[in-house]
């Protein structure tokens, strides 16, 4: 797992690392043009424009040697450092943009933005799981009844459409024909503002909704798949033979055996839609890591790519390694070992 | 798990998923097929050009609207075969077009514009007059041409805004029972003489050019009265035709969907069998590999990809594969461990039948149901993830997809200006294309899942 991540990180930085390169020495050259315009007394002090110009060229050399830049980017003990760097979570400093408080530690950006991720599509991915899972597991124990075709159409019809299309048309119903929710999810008043979590949970509505509604359908579906499975199973029949209560059939032992496939499903959900929230967040101007992203990439601010790159691959690989934890528990059959 | 090809048909046939499927299916190859012949390449490689565009209006609702309203919006009316009449006397010559047009309509129009290239030599004189339903003929313009001794081509783009045309009218204000002073020319020309509201009926364009010389010619002449309604599908803010665009984006998606979802699966097909059925080492190392790619953050790393290394529409379809792959390649191996259990592969083997042909003879076959299902599924992917990266502005610029067309009406705020067919058409049609293949895939699926058909 560790060698993925860091296969991760090795394929971004190789992505972005000659263009960060790029953009670094221009950083130098500027730097060292600017110090010299601003004291006049260095220029004044040459007497022919091709000594200076020399001089000028000898300081941009040394200072691309003291920060390692005159070795190639993929060079082993450049690649070396910027991992151990990342790795140690120091991202460095961003080029463009900045955190609300106006920092441009990278660290500091992603820090305040994730938190509003997570809230909006954790908060999404746990309706849709609570709704999708009793919704499947009703549907899923009566095959064939309205319910359970209204469910699987939906599911079907639901899964065709681009999560953030549905958004542009919520803001078209909900802002423009309605004005009941604002269109973008930015709160206007500032951070240190008291009313600010308050604000933000009312912007939040808007997206939330779409995302729940798009989402729900699928899960549901899915759930309903292995329900179908398992009500065939003989264990069930022989539990209606016995008379138990249908409701307790459905709730407690088939959904029990249904859980492992739909634990990992969850997880993994979890993590990918902090990734697929780069969409969605720029459709509704979420002021969370996706947004953060997609700027980033817009302005080609490389520290923050490869910081943001980062963390969601930790967050999804940390996901993956929680659903195996939870199948082993909760599917005993695993637990054994070999 | 083995069918035959009559059954999987008669099975397929069954379903009313399936049919369905098949049938928006091939209403949308039409329509491909359609966009291909009718509408010549050289528009969509024009779609980003807005010279091209320039007689078109902003922001047009689509004309069919006006079948719903009481109060009708104008149409934008573009004309350029206006019935040529010449005459010439001794000394003079005139040229006269004429533009009739029928204005049925509750609102003033944008504007006007007279846009002509004239062959000439000397100063003729251009004069543009206005027949009204009423009988009323307004004077707009004259004016002369820039004066020229050898035969010239003159063009010019006269606007209603032109400060002549203002004068001219204000002179005929005696037409009118309220004061013009304020009123730009197009709602003076379109206005009933008693109350400043539009006049509906036919109205005669004229243009007239006199010269002393009987080889003056107006080769290219065309009218441009600006609504507010065009066409099927309206306009966009750069004053495109939104059914171009979306008539073209309908081959572009389904080539997309199909090229992504056919390679990636047949990758991951080769993949996992060659994996399954080798086993031991082999199979270990390509199943860790496998993992690699599934743990990489798949639109992140497009993004990255798609802005560091080209945005072209044909890379672009080579990236979507790489992460298209993976989840054929994981089922595609246990059903090919399965397989290789079987006798018939056993007694193949025995028989000192090569690797490759076991493969391909004895095992490839018996996946093609789930490789036909896998397909199906996998195109809304390609296309909504396509449509996603063109929707963040990271599309080929020289293909007018969906995806380019939702991101300029974000870009625009289509959805807090209420620009509804600016948004609803584009996202209609990336679902009806995910729809076609979701059902064609399901009632597959069903058919080599029997599982889940109770």
């Amino acid at each position: 797992m560790f060698g993925v991540l860091m296969i991760t990180l090795l394929l971004t930085i190789s992505l972005v690392g000659s263009n960060m390169d790029t953009i670094l020495k221009q950083g130098v050259v500027f730097q060292v043009r600017g110090e010299i315009t601003a004291d006049p007394s260095i220029a004044n002090s040459f007497s022919s424009s091709e000594e200076f110009e020399e001089f000028v060229q000898n300081q941009i050399d040394q200072r691309i040697e003291t920060l390692g830049l005159d070795e190639p980017w993929y060079s082993p003990q450049r690649i070396g450092l910027t991992m151990y760097k990342i790795l140690l979570l120091d991202f460095g400093n961003a080029t463009f943009l900045t955190s609300d408080s106006g920092s441009t530690d990278v660290r500091e950006i992603i820090l305040e933005k994730l938190p509003r991720t997570i809230l909006l599509f954790t908060t999404a991915t746990i309706i849709i799981s609570v709704i999708g899972i009793f919704l499947g597991a009703f549907s899923g124990s009566k095959v064939g009844s309205v319910i359970d075709r209204i469910t699987s159409s939906f599911a079907i019809i639901s899964s065709s459409f681009p999560v953030w299309w549905i958004g542009m048309l919520m803001i078209f119903l909900f802002s423009f024909v309605y004005q009941i929710f604002p269109a973008r999810a930015t709160p206007s008043i500032p951070v240190s503002d008291p009313d600010y979590i308050l604000s933000l949970l009312y912007h939040m509505t808007l997206p939330l909704i779409t995302i729940v509604m798009i989402g729900f359908g699928a899960w549901a579906y899915l759930v309903r798949n292995f329900m179908v499975g398992i009500m065939q199973e003989d264990f069930i029949t022989s539990k209606k033979v016995m008379g138990i209560n249908r409701k307790k059939i459905i709730y407690k032992h088939a959904l029990k055996n249904a859980a492992p496939p739909i634990v990992t499903i969850l997880a993994l959900s979890l993590s990918g839609s902090l990734g697929g929230a780069i969409i969605t967040e720029a459709v509704f101007d979420w002021p969370g890591m996706g947004r953060l992203y997609f700027e980033a990439i817009t302005v080609m601010d490389l520290p923050i790519i490869i910081g943001a790159t980062y963390i969601l691959t930790v967050f999804f690989l940390i996901s993956i390694f929680i659903a195996d934890l939870l199948y082993g528990y909760f599917d005993p059959r695993v637990r054994t070992g070999q | 798990m083995s069918f035959s090809q009559q059954e999987i048909r008669n099975e397929f046939l069954k379903s009313k998923m399936g049919i369905a499927g098949i049938f928006i299916l091939s209403t949308l190859i039409i329509i491909s097929m359609v966009a291909i012949i009718a509408i010549p390449s050289e528009t969509f490689s024009e779609w980003n050009n807005p010279s091209n565009w320039i007689s078109y209006p902003k922001v047009a609702i689509p004309g069919w609207v006006n079948l719903f309203l009481i109060e009708k919006i104008p149409e934008h009316k573009i004309m350029n075969d206006p019935i040529k009449k010449m005459e010439s006397s001794e000394s003079v010559s005139t040229i006269s077009h004429q533009f009739v047009f029928n204005f049925d309509y509750d609102d003033f129009p944008n504007d006007f514009i007279y846009e002509f290239s004239a062959e000439y030599a000397g100063s003729p004189l251009l004069e543009i007059l206005v027949i009204r339903p009423d009988g009323v003929q307004l004077e707009i313009l004259s004016t002369s041409l820039p004066n020229s001794d050898l035969i010239t081509t003159h063009t010019e783009r006269i606007f209603s805004t032109d400060e002549l045309i203002k004068k001219k009218l204000f002179l005929q204000s005696e037409y009118f029972n309220f004061p013009v002073d304020n009123l730009s020319a197009e709602d003076i020309v379109f206005s009933k003489t008693d109350i400043h509201y539009p006049l509906k009926g036919n109205y005669v364009y004229m243009i007239n050019l006199y010269g002393v010389n009987s080889q003056n010619q107006i080769p290219e002449s065309k009218l441009i009265v600006g609504g507010k309604a065009f066409g099927i599908m309206g306009t966009d803010e750069l004053r495109r035709d939104l059914a171009i665009g979306l008539l073209w984006g309908t081959p572009l998606a389904l080539f997309i969907g199909i090229v992504v979802a056919i390679a990636s699966v047949v990758m991951g097909l080769l993949y996992g069998v060659y994996a399954g059925y080798k086993g031991k080492k082999t199979d270990e190392v390509m199943m860790r590999f496998n993992d690699v790619i599934y743990a990489l953050p798949a639109l992140p790393f497009l993004i990255i990809l798609s802005v560091t290394i080209s945005n072209s529409i044909f890379v672009m379809i080579g990236f979507l594969t790489i992460f298209g792959w993976v989840g054929v390649a994981k089922v595609s191996r246990s059903m090919a461990l399965q397989i290789k259990t079987r006798g018939y592969i056993d007694a193949a083997e025995m028989m000192g039948q090569r690797k490759s042909k076991i493969i391909i003879r004895h095992i490839l076959p018996q996946l093609l149901p789930y490789a036909f299902a896998s397909i199906a599924i996998s195109v809304p992917a390609a296309i909504t993830t396509e449509a996603g990266l063109s929707f963040l502005g990271l599309g080929d610029p020289s293909f007018p997809t969906w995806g380019q067309i939702l991101h300029d009406a974000n870009v625009y705020g289509a959805a807090s200006r209420g620009l509804w067919w600016w948004i609803l058409p584009p996202g209609i049609m990336i679902a009806i294309t995910g729809l076609a293949f979701v059902f064609i895939g399901n009632a597959l699926d069903v058919i080599v899942n029997p599982k889940l058909k109770r």
